[in-house]
Formats: C-alpha cells, sequence, structure tokens
C-alpha cells in the first residue's frame, strides 16, 4: 500500500518536472513564435493597438515587400542572401580541411613543437575574438583585400576552436588503427581521408554546424572589412534596414528579413543535432 | 566498430617496434616534415591571422596611430589616458563586470541545470532542441522582436501586457532609461545563452554511465542531488571547464546585444561596453593605438580569468 502511494508520488512530481519544463519552453519560444507570426502578418496587423501576438490574416505579403523594396536601394536583397550563403559556405569549407589536417598532424604526427603550437591554440581560446580585429583589419587592408570577399573568408578559416575540437575527437581514435592501414601501404594523404575522416564523421559534422551558424550570423567582419553596399551581408543588411529611414513602413519586411535570416541555421542544427550530441562529449578542456 | 578490432592486437604492433628502430629514425625526420606540410596551411592563416594580430595589439598600445601617418611611439600614456582620465571606459568596465558577474555565472549554471534536468527527461532531443534554438538566431536580427518587446511606448508587447493586468499605470521605457538597460540586456543575454556550453554539458551527462549511479546507490548515495555533486559533477571536469572558459570570453566580449538593443552610444553609456569602448576609438574615431590599448587590456582580463578557472577547477580534483 505504501509502495503505490510512494509510486504515485513520484509520478506525479515526475509529472510536475514535465509540466515546469514545458511551460519554460513555452516561455523561451516565445520570441521565436512571435518572430515568426509577425513575418505573416499583414500590414494593418502591424499597427493594431493593442498588438496582437498572433497572426489572424496570414500573408506573404512581407516577403514581396522584403524583395521588391528593398530594389529602390542600389543592391537587390538577394545579393545579401547570395553574400551570406557564399562567405559562410566558403569558411566552412575550407575551415574543414584545413583545421582537420592541422588536427591530423597534432594528435597523430606530433612533430617537435607540436605541444606548444597546441598551447598557443589553447590559450587563442580564451579571449574574445574582437580582440584581434584592429590589426586584423590592418592587416587586410595591407593585403588589399577590403571589400573583397577574401577579407570576410580568409581570417576565418584558421579559427582555435575547430582545430581543437577536431584534435580532441582524433586523439580517441587508436593508432593501432593508422598503424594497420601503414602496413596496408596507404600514403599518410590516404590515411587522412579513408581513416581518420572517415572514423570521425560526427566530428565534422559537429564543427560543420558550430562553423556555419557562427559565421552566417556574424556580423562584425562584415561591418569592419567591407564598406560597399554590395559587400554586406545578412545580418548587416537586415540591421541597416532597421536602422535607415522609413523603418515604420518597412517593418514587415524587416519582420520577414529576421525570419529568413534565422531559419538557415535551425534548419542545419536539427538536420545534424543527433551528429553534434555525439561529438561533443570529446570537446572537455583535459587539465 | 573497425577499431575495436585493432585494440585487441596492439601487442603485434609493440612487438615490431624494435627491430624497425632504426629504419624509423630517418622516418620519423621525413614524418615531421610531411606533418609540417598539412600543418602549413592553418599555421599559416593562424599565424597571419591571431598570433601576428596579438602581438601588434600589444605593439600599437604604446603609440598614437591613426591609419593615415606611421604610428609614433607614445610609451604608456595610452593606459594613463585609458585608467585615468577616460571616463567613459571606466563605465564601460563597470557594466561589463556588472554584466558578466550576473549574466556569466547565471547562463553558466542555468546551462547545467538544464542539461541535467533534460537528461533525466524523455523526449532529450526535443527539449534540448527548444532551449538550444535562441543560441542560433543572430542576436542582430532577433532584437527586431526584443526592441517590439520591450518598446517604450504602449504598443510595447511587454508594456501593453503589464498596463492591461494593471502591474504599471504607465509604460515603461526599457530600452532607453539608463537604469532598465542592462537588465533588459542581461535578460535577451540569458535567453540566447544555451548555446555551445549547454551542448557540451548534455553531451558529457550522457557519458555518464549509468552503473555508476548503480554502484553510487550500493554506496550510500540517496538523493538525485547527492549523485550530482558526488558522480555526476566530478566526472564532467572537463567539460565543466570548457563552458566556464566559453562563458567568461562570452560575457566579458558583450557587444552585439548591448547595441542592437540600446544603440549606440546608448543613453547615458548605459549599455556601453568594453567592445563598444574599443569598436568606438577603432572603427569611428580611428585612433587605433588607444583602441589597442583597450583590446590588450581586454585580452589580459579573459586570459588570466580563464586561467584562474582552469586552476581552480583543476586543483578541486586532488
Amino acid at each position: 500500500m505504501t509502495m503505490n502511494y510512494g509510486k504515485w508520488v513520484a509520478r506525479f512530481n515526475r509529472g510536475l518536472l514535465y509540466a515546469f519544463m514545458i511551460a519554460l519552453v513555452g516561455f523561451t519560444a516565445l520570441p521565436i513564435i512571435y518572430m515568426v507570426s509577425t513575418a505573416f502578418k499583414p500590414l494593418n496587423e502591424l499597427f493594431l493597438y493593442p498588438p496582437t501576438f498572433f497572426v489572424r490574416k496570414p500573408t506573404l505579403r512581407s516577403f514581396f515587400d522584403l524583395l521588391t523594396a528593398t530594389d529602390s536601394s542600389v543592391v537587390p536583397f538577394t545579393r545579401y542572401i547570395f553574400n551570406s550563403v557564399f562567405v559562410s559556405g566558403s569558411i566552412v569549407a575550407a575551415s574543414l580541411i584545413v583545421c582537420c589536417l592541422g588536427a591530423f598532424v597534432l594528435s597523430k604526427f606530433k612533430p617537435p613543437g607540436a605541444s606548444f603550437i597546441f598551447a598557443v591554440i589553447l590559450s587563442a581560446l580564451m579571449f574574445a575574438p574582437q580582440v584581434t580585429q584592429i590589426p586584423t583589419y590592418m592587416i587586410v587592408s595591407k593585403l588589399g583585400l577590403v571589400n573583397t570577399y577574401w577579407a570576410l573568408i580568409l581570417p576565418k578559416i584558421a579559427v582555435a576552436f575547430n582545430i581543437f575540437l577536431m584534435k580532441q575527437f582524433f586523439d580517441q581514435i587508436p593508432d593501432a588503427l593508422i598503424e594497420a592501414a601503414h602496413i596496408d601501404g596507404a600514403s599518410e594523404w590516404k590515411i587522412f581521408w579513408k581513416v581518420i575522416m572517415a572514423v570521425s564523421k560526427p566530428a565534422w559534422a559537429t564543427l560543420i554546424i558550430f562553423s556555419f551558424i557562427g559565421n552566417w550570423n556574424d556580423y562584425f567582419s562584415a561591418l569592419v572589412f567591407t564598406t560597399s553596399e554590395t559587400m554586406k551581408t545578412l545580418p548587416l543588411a537586415i540591421q541597416t534596414l532597421a536602422g535607415g529611414p522609413g523603418v515604420v513602413a518597412r517593418s514587415g519586411a524587416l519582420a520577414a528579413g529576421t525570419l529568413l535570416v534565422t531559419l538557415p541555421p535551425i534548419l542545419i542544427f536539427m538536420l545534424f543535432q543527433r551528429l553534434v550530441m555525439n561529438t561533443m562529449v570529446h570537446s572537455g578542456i583535459k587539465s | 566498430m573497425e577499431s575495436s578490432v585493432e585494440i585487441s592486437n596492439p601487442l603485434r604492433v609493440t612487438a615490431e617496434k624494435p627491430k624497425r628502430l632504426k629504419l624509423k629514425l630517418t622516418q620519423a625526420g621525413k614524418k615531421a616534415a610531411l606533418g609540417y606540410l598539412f600543418l602549413s596551411p592553418f599555421l599559416i592563416l593562424f599565424i597571419v591571422f591571431t598570433v601576428v594580430p596579438v602581438i601588434q595589439s600589444v605593439y600599437l598600445s604604446f603609440t598614437y596611430y591613426n591609419m593615415l601617418q606611421p604610428a609614433k611611439w607614445v610609451g604608456l600614456s595610452n593606459y594613463s589616458v585609458l585608467f585615468l582620465e577616460d571616463d567613459t571606459f571606466i563605465k564601460s568596465i563597470k557594466n561589463t563586470f556588472v554584466f558578466a558577474v550576473i549574466a556569466g555565472p547565471l547562463s553558466y549554471c542555468l546551462s547545467f541545470m538544464l542539461a541535467w534536468v533534460i537528461n533525466s527527461l524523455r523526449a532529450k532531443m526535443l527539449f534540448s532542441l527548444a532551449f538550444y534554438v535562441p543560441s542560433i538566431t543572430s542576436g542582430i536580427a532577433l532584437s527586431i522582436v526584443w526592441l517590439y518587446i520591450f518598446s517604450g511606448d504602449r504598443y510595447g508587447l511587454l508594456n501593453n501586457w503589464m498596463l492591461s493586468w494593471g502591474m504599471i499605470s504607465e509604460p515603461i521605457l526599457w530600452t532607453t532609461d539608463p537604469d532598465r538597460i542592462m537588465p533588459v540586456i542581461i535578460i535577451v543575454s540569458l535567453w540566447m545563452s544555451m548555446g555551445t556550453g549547454f551542448l557540451v554539458f548534455l553531451a558529457g551527462l550522457q557519458n555518464v554511465s549509468p552503473e555508476l549511479y548503480e554502484a553510487g546507490a550500493i554506496d550510500g548515495i540517496s538523493s538525485r542531488f547527492q549523485e550530482l555533486w558526488y558522480i555526476t559533477v566530478p566526472l564532467m571536469k572537463p567539460q565543466l571547464l570548457f563552458g566556464a572558459v566559453n562563458s567568461i570570453v562570452a560575457a566579458f566580449g558583450v557587444f552585439d546585444i548591448a547595441v542592437a538593443i540600446a544603440g549606440m552610444p546608448s543613453p547615458n553609456y548605459a549599455g556601453h561596453t568594453i567592445i563598444s569602448h574599443l569598436f568606438d576609438y577603432a572603427f569611428i574615431r580611428f585612433e587605433l593605438g588607444y583602441a589597442s590599448s583597450i583590446a590588450v587590456f581586454l585580452f589580459f582580463l579573459t586570459f588570466g580569468l580563464g586561467r584562474i578557472v582552469m586552476k581552480l577547477l583543476s586543483s578541486k580534483e586532488q
């Protein structure tokens, strides 16, 4: 009898916990739900008093406005989308190869000085990237890269976090696996692609996601390294849209733009979530 | 799968080693060369865009430099102006510390507790997605939503709700009243803070094998909180350390949310952070030497704090 009672209490507590967590999820999701609902609001609903949370007559008008209204300025909105996709995509691809190769060396070759290099990388994890922005800007302008895609891509490739993540994962791959490939006569280059990269699919999937999300949302480097309207990336374009004249008239387009910027990272994360969770186990700092 | 097969016969590999030692010495040189070759793309880019900038920052911080004329050595004067005369900088330090001291530990603990609770629930994936999504949304883009929610007039969502529930009689100027700006920035940052650290904690928790809890139960651990303290936390030290370093850097690097909410310059500099100050001098006034001294200060601040946290978390173990 008492056993049963205890069970009921436990079950009740559990139910309470679920209810609490679901309420919390609802609360944290509010701004996102609001963002989605606003993007589909027709013009008259945007300025209702009292303001409404949910859309009543959903319309795609704001999205058309976004794509056409910005036509009056020199650059079509699709250009910003292309810039963002191109820049983030290039960074992710280049960073993946460069950082994985580097991590492979630091983890498995260990040439003289490897531990020193790793210590430097580890300390690079410990400061905000904005700290180096001024000299980076000077280097970029000295190389004549201001207002080019190179300025947005090159400085973002060799990221301490990426090589750190990959090295932690490669460390878990047993050396015997590589030895075996050696005995089979495989070259180091082949081992890297056919053994290391094949085994660490979850790790580089993680790198792709983190790198994509970070660079997709980055607005600091576009702000600093570009001055021309044609080079702006999406987040920066949205901010200009928000700050420029005629904000009220554009608030529908703004909401639609916000939704457009926010959607790709969410979709990418959802696609790869299971893989991410498998990798992060290895990413702690061992002291 | 493949690797487990290979681990089972490491004997053969080690047995072969002494015989091939002489051959391996020359091979080692070749291997190192190849290693540097593979490492070189990373090293070159890392040196050009991370190491050199850090060193150059330190050098520039002792000069007056405006990009048009060559840098002029001024010794420590940037630093003395920074700490003794620049009231706005002192204000930005104060703001950043208030933010870091409140938002840093709070988001850190919150991420861990949420990860811990979620780990015991069903539909882990769904719950973690729900809490993680805010952190991957663009702070800048979503600021439009926040500005609407915290708008200072009656049309603002929060004001509107509070007015209709009778909690306030007049709309509150959330983003323009200097006393309210920091709290709003902190709330928005907390909402966005279930990010990388949170995911690392989740993964670390999944790594703790259930047998350890069973063993713990036999050893007399009776409550979930004892389990957390005596089994889970010690096992998650690497993840906890990573999360701590991550949240320190994030907390002291606060910038875009502050600008998005309070604008730049913010009313009475209430939302002015160290990075805002750096940005102001570097890319608006082009006083790059002075801005570099701010960067160097921030660098040593986060670096020192990171070291302290590392020491604290690793010494606890012994």
